[in-house]
């Protein structure tokens, strides 16, 4: 691992198709320009003191005339338009796609497992599971009974658009299904990355805090729907339902809130009933 | 963390800009509301664009306030952090300004 910047320019982003068991690794061209060994093979250590000013303090004496060019680029602009290629796609198909986040450990997977059991006969679900490491949570997601595509980020801490792309070219979606996304478990990064889902869908599970979507505005601001996940626990924890969805509408005031235990099913035929309102919109491209 | 990943597309998106030539300064606008750290990316900039045209070339970041209008009166009102909350009491405003990661400008040195 890098000590600059936690990166490991060792570990690649992977996407591991799970029913034919083929691992590939993906072009990762942002990464180019990433260099952190040095041509005699040591490492970059950075130990330049970034407090403010230093940008003026490192820009150095003008013995060149300089010429300034304009740019004006979002920089970001490059994976919204992935992701707006992926939306149109995926529209294109017919195909609805969810942006599934939380923190780790909220019931992601275990909500998916349930979802895939009980709507197997109603809807076509596929998941494309984001994780650092690991096809643990793939391989949970085929025994219960949809196809997966695992995408491994290495070090990243979220899925990109790129990713993505790669991960739906796994899929082989049909017509009217769903597919979720299922992003690294994480409340910051993956909330600026658009991956060209049509829905975003954020869970908070009662075992964490209530202040959660204060803490995490960007999260929860953006979201379509919150579900609130493991209300089997309620008895057991000091989580309080109403200040929590309060915290959501502070943020996202028209935010729809489902209470669901992906353990025992409570709540369930919610989140079913805002699936099933959920459709892919019919070939346009919506900002989302 | 996203900020190294953030760091990287800058120096791809000015270094293909600069089309060989070597950048002695880069403008970036980053809106407070943004969900980007500006020292986290100045403390990444120069880990990444090691071994490009803009190594060495020095970071302005211009951060830019938070601004939203208010949907229910119409006011505009600072945003010093999320959530948005109008004087008017109402919640629900559209954010004006304030969520902006852009590239502004590059100075490159001129060819002898």
């Amino acid at each position: 691992m890098c000590e600059v910047c936690g990166c490991d320019s060792e570990t690649e982003t992977t996407a591991l198709n799970l029913q034919t068991g083929k691992a590939r690794v993906l072009e990762r061209d942002l990464h180019a320009p990433h260099e952190h060994v040095r041509p005699d093979g040591t490492r970059y250590v950075h130990s330049h003191a970034h407090g403010p000013g230093d940008a003026a303090s490192k820009a150095s004496p003008p013995q060149h005339s300089h010429e300034l060019v304009e740019i004006e680029t979002r920089v970001l602009a490059k994976n919204d338009a992935l992701a707006a290629r992926n939306r149109a796609w995926l529209a294109e198909r017919g195909v609805l796609a969810l942006n599934l986040m939380s923190a780790p450990g909220a019931g992601k997977t275990t909500l998916l497992e349930r979802t895939i059991r009980d709507l197997k006969d109603e809807r076509p679900l596929f998941v494309l599971e984001g994780d650092q490491a690991t096809a643990n949570d793939g391989e949970r997601i085929r025994a219960a009974g949809a196809p997966a595509v695992q995408v491994n980020t290495g070090t990243g801490c979220h899925l990109d658009a790129d990713m993505v792309a790669a991960g739906l070219d796994e899929l082989d979606l049909p017509a009217g299904a769903i597919v979720v996304i299922e992003n690294v478990g994480n409340l910051v990064c993956p909330a600026l990355f658009d991956v060209g889902e049509h829905r975003r869908v954020v869970i908070l599970s009662v075992t964490e805090g209530d202040d959660k979507p204060l803490k995490y505005p960007h999260m929860f601001r953006t979201a379509d729907v919150v579900v609130l996940n493991k209300i089997d626990l309620l008895p057991y924890v000091d989580f309080d339902v109403a200040r929590a969805t309060a915290n959501a509408r502070a943020v996202n005031p028209d935010v729809t809130v489902i209470h669901t235990s992906a353990r025992t099913g409570e709540g369930l035929d919610s989140w079913y009933e805002w699936l099933g309102e959920s459709t892919a919109p019919a070939g346009a491209t919506p900002a989302s | 963390m996203h900020e190294l990943g953030i760091s990287r597309n800058i120096v791809a998106i000015v270094s293909d800009a600069a089309k060989g030539r070597r950048v002695c300064r880069v403008t970036l606008e980053i809106g407070r509301l943004s969900g980007v750290l500006t020292d986290a990316v100045a403390f990444c900039f120069d880990a990444v664009s090691q071994g490009t045209v803009v190594a060495g070339a020095a970071l302005e970041i211009r951060e830019i306030e938070g601004r939203a209008r208010c949907a229910a009166c119409g006011a505009e009102f600072p945003v010093p952090q999320l959530p948005a909350a109008c004087t008017c009491g109402s919640r629900r405003s559209t954010l004006v300004a304030g969520e902006e990661l852009n590239i502004k400008s590059m100075e490159l040195e001129e060819v002898a």
